[in-house]
């Protein structure tokens, strides 16, 4: 029962033969060879495969592959432009906001999506609207800093 | 060692808390130096031109043999610990065979590398963990790497350097001293003559051992080192492009899924797997109880796994409810079982006006690496080759040997940069399903563990009961000290204090549970009953829970580090609120001194217990990376909030009840107090490792600050898994 399905991912318009129910996740990993999003634990729980989808912070590995077909996806390895790194990975970078770096992507992806929605969170929003990604490594209070960071530096960016 | 514990794979257990067996001409001492596994020759072929200098030492093989002495063994020829290369080009790369698991020791070690070598950290390059390209290792556990490994690799930067020195004192007939070395450059400075350090070892095949008196840089004229030099290649993670293991992709490489039993202890009865081998593209592998599958995608491998029918026989098994009477049961003559006794007790009892006992319990917790166990693994020309994030490339390369009875020199291990272990990844299960599968398979196989393997079948920290019992004169000295540690190990059980009659001692027991090392293995255990009875010892005689701790304590670091976090903290200050409350705790392990002073408060409706502030003082001789260090102990103080407040893992004959992150809280965002670190870099001492210790204080202090807050003492790990509420003696 394989469909050919539509994705477009990074921008590049990828044709694809799978299986509609398989999970964006394992697409983004296996078919696309994305190995960005990361997989956590595969419920919902983590975030380590978070990506945007039409700009909304997204868990991969709970969201079909045919709920997205034709719609925008964003993944970790499409942030930077032209080699230039996002803002937020800057500040992820200045702030050590990581260690094993395993949760960093989809932290990053999901602190994105935030800033875009809200360009100046307070600490409150932030530790609200990360409270579903989980970092073992416990650099919780180093990631609230790198958005707060980041928030800043795009608003000094704003003309 | 062997324990009779239930293994999985088959494989024997390794236990760090009692490995007493180090492999051949290794020892603890020097961490495991061993012969190159592939001829030095054909190693110095593959370099291509260049500089090598190896160091090479005499080892004197210590081995830890039962009660904790240590039996020397003759002396061991010289040997290799590490290496290090200069290309024609300038760049340098260095060989260790510790892995990268997020406590940024590539980032640490080549910062020494750049500091002796007076080379800029970015032409450094460090091959970690490849059991063909690096000397052998023991593992990196133990908080090992900054005291063992940065020292070696100091040594032979400095010994690169004075070569070089060498080399240009004689290229250009100048006396050496008059020739310096600064950002990769030689320099004469009276004739001005200067080269890169990759053209003045151009051309040349020299490969020098490191003399016995290499000149180290003083820490005062360190300029690298102690500075915080950001994450070695932090772009890669940013951008996701670093590859985990669990993201490699070969050719032609299929996906493996492994059948696993319904509960610990199950045998396998019978199997029919016809509908899965039915299915196209798929493989089924048989092996006594072994069952996997492969197949061109994770979801084809998981319904060809489905489509096995099996059945098992289980036997009854132990429960979490029942476990403590368990373990209390169940003690076993094992090597680890140690002993140490001080004085007297009963002069001890003698002496006291007071005296007092507790029992103090810690449950099994998981390690839930957030990337779960993986190998990638190809079988070619003889070969084996596994990709796989483990604490240990050798012993994993030896398991994959045993397995599959080939001689170590065929099998390669590489490990990647790896999703975090905590003590959590020694072992090489998922590299001998890949291996098999992929054997079976005549192709690559990737093995990733779903999250649920991870929580069922990995192995935990051990779950524990210690009693204690103490006696005080009226002012309160200690005057004696018991303490019986059942089956959470004996890492930290000896008393910081200063207490003239002591009986400590550390009962191994049978497990229901497969259990090993964990960030820090059994000091938070220990600490936590330890700290907790100081604390209660305190109000007993009604002193201050600092002033009584440091009345009986004469180690100077460790009163350092209690004042210093007491300071920062505020410590005597009055409740802030009624439901309010502080707790302090203090201790040390493996080279480091930690004190932790938490503010708590209980949301009474609720029952909630959440953490508003944390100060942990931390010294650890002279510190190499400021920030990555207080990164550590950041991190040390969130992971162990977890153990404090709510992680257990629940079980029930042979099954884990809670294996996913819906049922097994870890901390989060949310329960994130304010961090305060205080650090104490001393300069004079050497260095010692720091991501394990900090964990320590935080569930004590914990603990500590709730009997502050409400006048209950917890006396059990985890400290309120749902709160306090139906708590009766909530005031
Ligand atoms: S892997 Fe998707 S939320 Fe954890
Ligand atoms: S940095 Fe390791 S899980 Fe977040």
């Amino acid at each position: 029962m394989r469909e050919v399905i539509e994705l477009y991912v990074n921008g590049v318009r990828h044709r694809l033969e799978v299986e509609p129910n398989r999970s964006l996740l394992s697409v983004l990993r296996e078919d696309l060879d994305l190995t960005g999003a990361k997989y956590g634990c595969g419920e919902g729980q983590c975030g380590a495969c978070t990506v945007l989808v039409a700009g909304r912070a997204t868990r991969s590995c709970t969201t079909p592959v045919h709920l997205v077909a034709g719609r925008s996806i964003l993944t970790i390895e499409g942030l930077a432009r032209d080699g230039r790194l996002h803002p937020l990975q800057e500040a992820f970078l200045e702030v050590g906001a990581l260690q094993c770096g395993y949760c960093t992507p989809g932290m990053i992806m999901s602190g994105v999506a935030l800033l875009n929605a809200n360009p100046d969170p307070s600490e409150a929003e932030i530790i609200r609207f990360m409270n579903g990604h989980i970092c073992r490594c416990g650099t919780y209070g180093r990631i609230v800093r790198a958005i707060q960071r980041a928030a800043q530096k795009m608003k000094e960016a704003r003309p | 060692m062997r324990h009779d514990l239930w293994t999985p794979s088959g494989e024997p257990e390794r236990y760090e808390l009692f490995a007493t067996s180090v492999p051949e001409g290794a020892s603890e001492s020097t961490d495991g130096e061993r012969p190159l596994p592939v001829t030095r020759r054909q190693f110095c072929q593959a370099l291509g031109a260049g500089v090598l200098v190896l160091l090479l030492r005499e080892v004197r093989a210590v081995q830890e043999s039962g009660g904790g002495r240590r039996a020397e063994i003759p002396s061991m020829p010289r040997e290799i610990s590490a290496w290090l290369h200069i290309a024609n080009d300038g760049r340098v790369t260095v060989y260790t065979g510790k892995v990268e698991v997020g406590q940024n020791i590539r980032t640490s070690l080549t910062q020494v590398v750049a500091e002796e070598l007076r080379v800029p950290m970015e032409r450094i390059h460090l091959v970690m963990g490849d059991t063909d390209l690096t000397p052998f290792d023991l593992g990196t556990f133990g908080s090992r790497t900054t005291p063992v490994m940065a020292a070696h690799l100091r040594r032979v930067a400095a010994a690169t350097r004075e070569l070089l020195r060498d080399l240009a004192a004689e290229r250009w007939k100048v006396e050496r001293w008059a020739v310096e070395i600064a950002e990769g450059k030689v320099r004469h400075p009276a004739s001005g003559r200067s080269q890169d350090i990759g053209e003045l070892t151009r051309g040349q095949k020299l490969s020098r051992p490191i003399p016995d008196t290499v000149t180290l840089t003083p820490p005062t004229e360190w300029r690298i080192i102690g500075t915080s030099a950001p994450k070695v290649n932090g772009r890669a993670f940013v951008t996701g492009e670093h590859r985990y293991t669990s993201d490699l992709k070969l050719p032609g490489m299929l996906y493996g899924k492994v059948l696993r039993p319904p509960a610990f202890g199950a045998t396998l009865v019978s199997v029919d797997t016809r509908e899965a081998e039915a299915m196209p593209g798929v493989i089924v592998v048989r092996d006594g109880d072994f069952v996997g599958v492969a197949a061109p995608s994770t979801e084809q491998a998981t319904r060809a796994l489905v489509a096995i029918r099996a059945q098992w026989k289980t036997t009854p098994q132990p429960s979490s409810r029942e476990i403590f009477e368990y373990l209390k049961k169940n003690e076993i003559e094992a090597e680890g079982r140690s002993r140490y006794v001080v004085g007297s007790l009963e002069d001890g009892w003698r002496l006291a006006e007071k005296q007092w006992q507790q029992t103090y319990t810690v449950a099994y917790i998981a390690h839930a690496p957030l990337e779960p166990r993986a190998a990638v693994a190809e079988w070619k020309d003889g070969r084996l080759t596994v990709w796989t994030g483990t604490q240990r490339p050798f012993g994993v390369r030896s398991e994959l040997a045993r397995a599959f009875g080939l001689p170590e020199d065929r099998v390669r291990v590489i490990v990647p940069d790896t999703g975090s272990g905590y003590g959590g990844k020694h072992t090489g299960e998922a590299a001998i399903e890949a291996a098999r599968l992929a054997r079976a398979a005549g192709r690559p196989v990737k093995v990733v563990w779903t999250r649920e393997e991870e929580f069922t079948w990995a192995y935990f920290r051990p779950a524990g009961v210690i009693e204690v019992r103490s006696g005080m004169k009226g002012d309160g000295t200690i005057t004696a000290w018991e303490f019986h540690t059942y089956n959470s190990g004996a890492a930290a059980i000896r008393t910081p204090y200063a207490i003239p009659n002591q009986w400590i001692e550390f009962h191994p027991t049978r497990s229901p549970l497969r259990q090993g090392s964990y960030r820090a293995l059994a000091a938070t255990a220990n600490h936590f009953a330890r700290e907790t009875a100081m604390d209660e010892l305190a109000h007993l005689v009604g002193i201050d829970p600092l002033e009584f701790r440091l009345k009986n304590l004469k180690d100077e670091r460790l009163r350092a580090v209690l004042e210093a976090a007491a300071h920062r903290f505020g410590w005597g200050k009055p409740k802030t609120a009624p439901d309010r409350g502080m707790g302090l705790a203090a201790g040390f392990e493996k080279g480091g001194y930690v004190a932790t002073c938490a503010e708590i408060a209980v949301d009474r409706a609720t029952g909630e217990v959440s953490v508003l502030r944390v100060v942990t003082a931390f010294e650890c001789g002279a510190i190499l990376n400021p920030d990555h260090l207080k990164n550590q102990i950041e991190g040390a103080l969130v992971m162990g909030l977890g153990g404090a407040l709510f992680e257990a893992i629940e079980f029930e004959n042979g099954k884990i009840l809670n294996p996913r992150f819906s049922r097994y809280r870890v901390p989060r965002f949310s329960d994130l107090p304010q961090i305060d670190v205080v650090l104490l870099d001393r300069r004079d001492l050497p260095s010692a490792g720091a991501g394990e210790t900090p964990i320590v204080g935080i569930a004590p202090a914990i603990g500590n600050a709730i009997f502050h807050a409400t006048g209950m003492r917890l006396r059990s790990l985890p400290l309120a898994p749902n709160g306090l509420k139906g708590e009766t003696r909530l005031p």
